[in-house]
């Protein structure tokens, strides 16, 4: 296995799987040891994760506030083990630091905050929140004639929070076309399933009646994430949504497509035995 | 019933200095943005969209995305003062206050127009008269209140240059220009001593500040010697002031909130720890009955004889 910070070389596709395979090692080891985490939906956003970081976004994590950065909103801010393994990955911070996941005083809250750790852009956590800060992002680019991109991924249950769809018409209506959402499309949630909970389908025609362009991808496919993510956005005039279908769980047999853990902790042999599957 | 005062008869309404300050400050600050929704009218901002339209960014009615895009407008390195009426930009979009703006802890003005029960006649869904309570909770949040048109727009200015999260609040009920020694300056988190008095203290702010003058005049003619703050900042509170006014013996607190959790609620968490003296909150109880403001103001004693009868009462519980 490649260590995250071994040099990309001409094979992008390989050297993210590589990546994402040491993401979902390294946040299921983190809440194995913390006894705490959403390792359900760290699996289903790893491989976006991955993508976007190793093959899409520029950025500097020696100069996280670069004002020509690309932004990225982790608005299912539960995900921490995913998203700070990918920050970790990416140079943001010490890799040693992961250790300290949830742990009194850490930087690595359960849920991401800005002010401790360099590369998280806004505090989320709540639902809903993510979209409407990097539509304000996007507002803001738009009005420097910037050229940087902003991207925020959301859960599928989170789309039932009502302040995702006042932004929806806002970026629309605004053709913040530097605005990318991606939506992690596991369609699982807490309890349950979301369409037996409060149903989204059909999700591409809600964003393509309110005026977003729309891709539907295989969210585990790196290659297809790469091309609808590396389209210049120039010239569209709207807001883009890849809808990007995943398993909860993705990468260990007995978490695939399993709502019990979507904050389920593993036993001693549960961890060990996805270790021998995560090679 | 007499009209409501007028700026011609010598009153203002402090939403004008607001825009005229945020117009003034934007030409020289190219980052200074607003953020409406769909309150252009109310925060009088037609001016500011005339000479900035790049530089409005209205979300229709919509506040949870009205705060969150201000937190993502600062991101992006712009001044963002988001407007619309308080009592929807506080309770609507608490949460977004809260996770957004105060957690962390980013460069945005929040400006809250019409508060208290400036929309007296539309009832409680209109009247703001809990967004000190609710705010008060955030305690990086800078809480300004201020009590007339010049204060409003020193107040603006001051959140402009403050690095970090500011709440104003601005009414739109008429209110006269306080009498001022040459010189004054406001600063966030300073006390302004209006008058000096040694038997009591009225702590007031926003739109009683001139009731609480009026009454400790009458209370002068009485002999009850009233001293006169105007604690336009909530938080942080000037603790120098709140133990000056204690060291009168008697407190009354004043404003046009509800009596649970605001500038009285403040002041009595400091008086109580460091110097007990006797104290009264005067402000409203809670939900109030549909009237004007200025009905309102006299039917729960927000007025000069109020005030002052508060004062003489407060006074005799001293020891």
């Amino acid at each position: 296995m490649l260590s995250p910070t071994t040099p990309l070389t001409n094979d992008l596709v390989g050297a993210i799987a590589q990546r994402a395979l040491w993401i979902r090692r390294r946040s299921f080891q983190m809440v194995y040891e913390a006894q705490l985490g959403h390792p359900g939906g760290d699996f289903s956003a790893t491989d976006i994760l991955a993508t976007l970081y190793f093959g899409i976004m520029r950025y500097d994590p020696k100069s996280p506030r670069d004002p020509g950065r690309d932004r990225f909103v982790m608005s299912k801010g539960h995900c921490t083990g995913a998203f700070y393994s990918v920050l970790a990955a990416a140079g943001y911070f010490p890799q040693a630091d992961l250790s300290t996941y949830m742990q009194p005083l850490s930087k690595l809250n359960g849920h991401p905050n800005r002010n401790y750790l360099p590369g998280v852009e806004t505090n989320t956590g709540p639902l809903g929140h993510g979209l409407p800060v990097a539509t304000g992002i996007a507002i803001a680019g738009q009005i420097d004639g910037a050229d940087y991109r902003t991207f925020v991924l959301t859960g599928d249950g989170e789309l039932q929070e009502g302040s995702n769809w006042e932004s929806a018409l806002t970026a629309a209506h605004r053709k913040l076309e530097n605005l990318t959402l991606i939506v992690d499309r596991n369609r699982l949630q807490q309890g349950a399933g979301t369409e037996e909970t409060a149903s989204l389908d059909p999700l591409d025609d809600k964003w393509r009646a309110f005026g977003w362009h729309v891709e539907v991808v295989d969210g585990h496919d790196y290659r297809q994430l790469l091309d609808v993510l590396s389209a210049s956005p120039k010239g569209r005039a709207k807001p883009l949504c890849v809808i990007a279908n995943t398993f909860k769980g993705k990468g260990v047999s007995f978490m695939h497509d399993n709502v019990s853990w979507h904050h389920g902790v593993p036993t001693k042999e549960q961890y060990e035995q996805a270790l021998v599957e995560l090679v | 019933m007499s009209a409501a005062p007028s700026k011609k008869d010598g009153y203002f309404d402090c939403r004008d200095s607001f825009a005229a300050t945020i117009e003034a400050l934007a030409e020289a600050d190219p980052r200074i943005v607003t953020v409406v929704s769909d309150s252009v009218g109310s925060s009088k901002l037609g001016g500011f969209r005339k000479k900035f339209p790049e530089r409005m960014v209205n979300v229709g009615i919509a506040e949870q995305t009205l705060v969150a895009v201000g937190a993502g407008l600062a991101n992006g390195g712009k001044i963002p003062f988001v407007s619309a009426a308080s009592c929807f930009i506080t309770g609507r979009a608490m949460e977004q206050v809260k996770a957004d703006i105060a957690y962390s802890n980013v460069n945005v003005k929040l400006i809250g127009q019409s508060s208290g029960v400036a929309y007296g006649e539309l009832g409680p869904t209109h009247h703001s008269i809990e967004d000190l309570a609710w705010l008060r909770l955030f305690n990086n949040l800078q809480l300004i209140v201020p009590a007339d048109p010049w204060q409003t727009a020193e107040a603006i200015k001051a959140a402009a240059a403050f690095d970090g999260p500011v709440f104003v609040r601005v009414s739109r009920m008429a209110v006269p220009a306080l009498e001022r020694p040459a010189g004054a300056r406001f600063e966030i988190g300073k006390a302004e001593t209006l008058l000096d008095g040694h038997d009591a203290a009225i702590i007031a702010n926003g739109t009683t500040v001139h009731r609480a003058v009026a009454a400790a005049r009458t209370l002068a003619a009485e002999g009850i010697s009233t001293r006169v703050v105007n604690m336009a900042t909530v938080n942080p509170l000037d603790e120098t002031a709140i133990a000056e006014a204690a060291a009168t013996g008697a407190i009354v607190t004043v404003e046009e909130h509800s009596v649970r959790g605001g500038l009285g609620g403040a002041v009595a968490e400091i008086v109580s720890t460091t110097n007990p003296v006797p104290m009264r909150i005067l402000g409203f109880p809670g939900f109030v009955p549909t009237g004007s403001a200025e009905w309102l103001f006299d039917h729960f004693g927000l007025n000069e004889a109020g005030i002052a009868d508060a004062v003489r009462q407060t006074v005799a519980r001293k020891k």
